[in-house]
């Protein structure tokens, strides 16, 4: 396994390699002129050029490059000129807030999707079949800002449930000390129920929204996978054996349907993670979709570059942990691997 | 780890989660409550001082707040009763008094104020942040210039409590360029001891924490996220604050600013579409104060380099022919005074921004256009700030309307904000939307800046006249020297010129609205147009 592992990273390194080279050139060649952005409305030509000289943008692009990427061996991301922050720092404090909300909205999603896709497959045809492509369609094909307007604006604005959409806790709590990045356990660790419930209300509706909208491919992927696996061979041969529906169901047939569902998963983490800026945007949530996009706007090339860099990091890790998952669901795949 | 164990695992935790969360209430959230004003706006600071690289707007508010400058200004009674800053009445907010002779302005320093960190304000201090304001370059270095304050030797301790500005040369602006957010006052000795070679103003020192004397103090900043300041209760500058605290909050969502206000969970906002603020002044369930902005005008620009716009005659055509009142009703939602439209007799003022003579006109756009010798109309573009969509967007699309109907095609150039500069910079776009409006509010200095022949960036049309470099530079002077009937004339002079020529057809004074709860008063107008704590109160 371990070697497995090893191999793995060594194969990212190229790609990694890649992704620093094309990011690089991709910011540069943006049509934006950052020194005339930042050197404010008033600003003299003059002025223009002195912002630029601070900011080393009047350097050769090879010699911004090596300053660059001698940074990024010291690990030092450059820094954000739209928030005038470090973007190593940044990126640390902001991961953890999207992927707290990610994989509670997946977790959601999960939890209502597997079901529903499992049950749509055993009664192919039935109401519930019926009841699962509605769902998913409707989901899938509702933009995510929407989805996250309306609920704010039924349960926040109308009903008055849900508290005001103003990022991860109330605006009269303070954070939890940073153990993990995940409010839900910080609170938790340092013990205080309040700002934990606080922290699991604002969770609320920014995860109903991300899971509304990833239903539809984990149902229906997994719906599609259980009817191939039930119309096989060992099925049909357990079930003349006489098992229980119920064992047949959930210990052979939805084992057996799990990889493909697991691959989805991984698509569609990695996809929301970066994907779900709308979400951010209408939550006010402080996440890392909502920052590279800011930075986008005002052609801030360091943050953009991080970003990326940090997506390619994740993509990496992300398909080496569903290798591993894969061996440990399917032994087969472990064996060929 | 087993399959099996993992399978397990994976319900265990799903299990766990379901468990409901304990339902505790605080009461002391409701006391925060009231003593704390919650702030929702759009965008945040990148820098929270305005001698920093690039620091943008929001960053202004912050140091107005969190800093004192020598003098300050007045209020006098606005438009609507709203308490509006005083162009011409200076007081003092770090200074005890201020002695103007010929060449030179003294100021003394209040004895008792102290810095944030309970080091006394001294003369010293003073020097060095005027000193560092003229030297760091960028914005506050050209924000300085305006008021003729460019070298540090102009600058001068004359004892630990009284210092001593000398003038350049006799400029009207040199008083109110002290009044504005750029020369405030730095604790010298805390941020000369956090600077470094490479830094020796200490730039990235006061970038993440506020170093002043001002009537609040950053205690916490999280960038984009939420600025909270709580008050300075040794604050000398001015009669102490009723705000104790202050959290503001960034909402990127205009419509969850708009929901947070309506719910009442917010206590002011602004910097929300111009529908909305219309909206909410109907329904009458918030306080909508809307102000128009000080020397500001939306404006059709053209670049009178290049044909067509090099011909007045074309330029006055488009001037006939732009859908003015549509933009006023349909694009602003009437939330701006209209810059356009006065009566043919009306006499020309000494005041800036005012209305120019032209309206909608079809058929006299059109014999213009024909005189000009393009009866058959011509192509170009029209390009807007993708910054400021909400507003250019419309507009240019009904001018585009409006235009297609003298047979002028003009296709339209969406600019993304980061390279909207770089493009106003290099003067080639023939025609454009653009605002501009200065904190120094006299007609000279919008003009210096927007049509003099030195072509200022702001002068984004190009455009260069000797006669109205000569009534500029003429008005400056008259100014300056105090010679009124002089100075009236010149004024009355390049705005009649300028509204001849033509370069650039002003629409509309645009309105700052804010938005706040029925219980929050004392809402003052500034000239930079962002939120002075210091005077809100809530009931």
């Amino acid at each position: 396994m371990l070697t497995m592992i090893g191999k793995r990273l060594m194969f990212a390194i190229p790609s990694l390699i890649g992704v620093v080279i094309v990011t690089f050139l991709l910011t540069r060649a943006l049509p934006g002129d950052p020194a005339a952005y930042f050197a404010g409305p008033a600003a003299t030509k003059e002025a223009v050029e002195q912002i630029r000289k601070k900011l080393g943008l009047d350097k050769p692009l090879i010699e911004q490059f090596f300053r660059y990427t001698n940074d990024l061996a010291h690990g030092d991301f450059g820094n954000s000129l739209t928030t005038g922050q470090p973007v190593a720092a940044e990126i640390r404090n902001r991961l953890p807030a999207s992927a707290e909300l990610t994989l509670l909205g997946l977790f959601v999603s999960i939890v209502i999707a597997i079901p529903l896709g499992v049950l749509a497959a055993t009664r192919p045809g039935s109401w519930i079949d019926h009841l699962c492509r509605i769902t998913t369609t409707a989901g899938v094909s509702l933009p995510v800002f929407f989805t996250g307007l309306v609920l704010v604006y039924v349960f926040y604005f109308r009903l008055g449930w849900s508290p005001a959409p103003l990022g991860r806790l109330d605006v009269f709590y303070s954070a939890p000390p940073t153990v993990t990045g995940f409010y839900l356990i910080d609170t938790l660790i340092a013990r205080d129920l309040e700002a934990f419930r606080s922290a699991l209300s604002q969770l609320i509706l920014p995860a109903t929204t991300l899971a509304i909208f990833s239903l539809a491919p984990i149902a229906r992927m997994t719906r599609a996978s259980m009817l191939a696996v039930l119309a096989s061979d060992f099925v049909r041969t357990a079930r003349a054996s006489g098992l229980s529906p119920g064992t047949v169901i959930v210990t052979y047939a939805f084992r057996n349907a799990m990889l493909p569902v697991i691959t989805t998963l991984s698509m569609v983490f990695s996809f929301l993670l970066g994907a779900n800026v709308l979400v951010e945007k209408v939550f006010a949530w402080p996440g890392i979709g909502s920052y590279a996009v800011e930075a986008l706007i005002s052609s801030d090339f360091a943050p953009v570059q991080g970003f990326v860099l940090t997506m390619a990091v994740m993509y990496v890790l992300l398909n080496l942990i569903i290798d591993i998952l894969y061996g440990v669901i399917d032994p087969r795949v472990r064996l060929e691997g | 780890m087993k399959r099996r164990d993992f399978l397990k695992s994976v319900t265990g935790v799903a299990a766990g989660a379901l468990v409901p969360a304990p339902a505790i209430f605080s009461p002391a959230k409701a006391d925060a409550r009231s003593e704390t004003l919650l702030i929702v706006s759009e965008g945040g600071p990148n820098n929270l001082d305005i001698h920093g690289v690039g620091t943008n707007v929001p960053g202004y508010e912050v140091s107005w707040n969190c800093y004192d400058r020598l003098i300050t200004h007045e209020m006098k009674s606005g438009p609507g009763g709203v308490p509006y800053y005083d162009r011409d009445k200076f007081k003092g907010e770090l200074a005890d008094d201020m002695k103007i002779d010929d060449m030179s302005v003294t100021f003394k320093l209040k004895k008792n104020a102290k810095f944030h960190d309970g080091t006394p304000v001294a003369a010293k201090d003073v020097k060095w942040s005027l000193d560092r304001a003229v030297s760091v370059g960028g914005f506050p270095t050209f924000q300085m210039s305006a008021g003729s304050l460019t070298k540090p030797e102009q600058f001068v301790v004359v004892d630990d409590n009284t210092v001593r500005v000398d003038f350049a040369k006799k400029d009207r602006l040199t008083i109110p360029d002290l009044a504005v957010i750029v020369p405030c006052v730095v604790n010298s000795e805390l941020v000369k001891k956090n600077a470094s070679e490479k830094d020796p103003w200490g730039l990235e020192y006061t970038k993440q924490q506020t170093a002043g004397s001002g009537a609040y103090k950053l205690s916490k900043w999280t960038a984009g996220t939420e600025v909270i300041m709580e008050r300075n209760d040794a604050w000398v500058g001015g009669p102490l604050p009723k705000i104790k605290r202050v959290i503001w909050r960034m909402v990127p969502q205009a419509g969850n600013r708009r929901a947070l206000l309506e719910r009442g969970d917010a206590d002011i906002s602004y910097e929300l579409p111009f529908k909305d603020f219309q909206e909410m002044k109907a329904n009458g369930k918030l306080n909508v104060v809307s102000l128009p902005f000080s020397n500001g005008i939306q404006y059709i620009g053209m670049n009178v380099t290049k044909p067509p716009f090099d011909n007045p005659k074309v330029r006055q055509a488009i001037a006939y022919a732009l859908p003015y009142q549509k933009i006023m009703d349909v694009v602003l939602f009437g939330l701006a005074n209209p810059m356009f439209g006065a009566s043919a007799d009306k006499a020309t003022e000494v005041a800036w921004p005012q209305p120019t003579k032209y309206s909608t006109d079809m058929a006299k756009a059109k014999a213009l256009l024909a005189e000009a010798g393009y009866a058959n109309g011509f192509e170009t573009t029209i390009s807007f700030d993708l910054n400021f969509a909400g507003v250019n967007e419309p507009l240019c699309v009904l001018v585009q309307e409006s235009l297609a109907q003298i047979g002028i095609k003009a296709t339209i150039n969406k600019i993304p904000g980061a390279n909207w500069r770089t493009e106003l910079n290099k003067k080639e776009m023939p025609l454009y939307t653009n605002v501009f409006s200065g904190w120094l509010d006299y007609p000279e200095y919008f003009f210096y800046w927007c049509y003099h022949g030195n072509n200022s960036v702001f002068n984004t049309m190009s455009y260069k006249s000797p006669e109205m470099d000569k009534l500029i530079d003429g008005a400056r002077n008259a100014a300056s020297t105090g010679d009124k009937a002089a100075y009236d004339s010149d004024v009355k002079g390049f705005v009649d010129l300028a509204y001849k020529d033509i370069p650039r057809i002003p629409l509309y004074q645009p309105f700052v609205n804010v938005a706040m709860q029925k219980n929050i008063s004392g809402y003052q107008y500034w000239f930079h147009r962002r939120l002075d704590y210091r005077a809100l109160v809530k009931a």
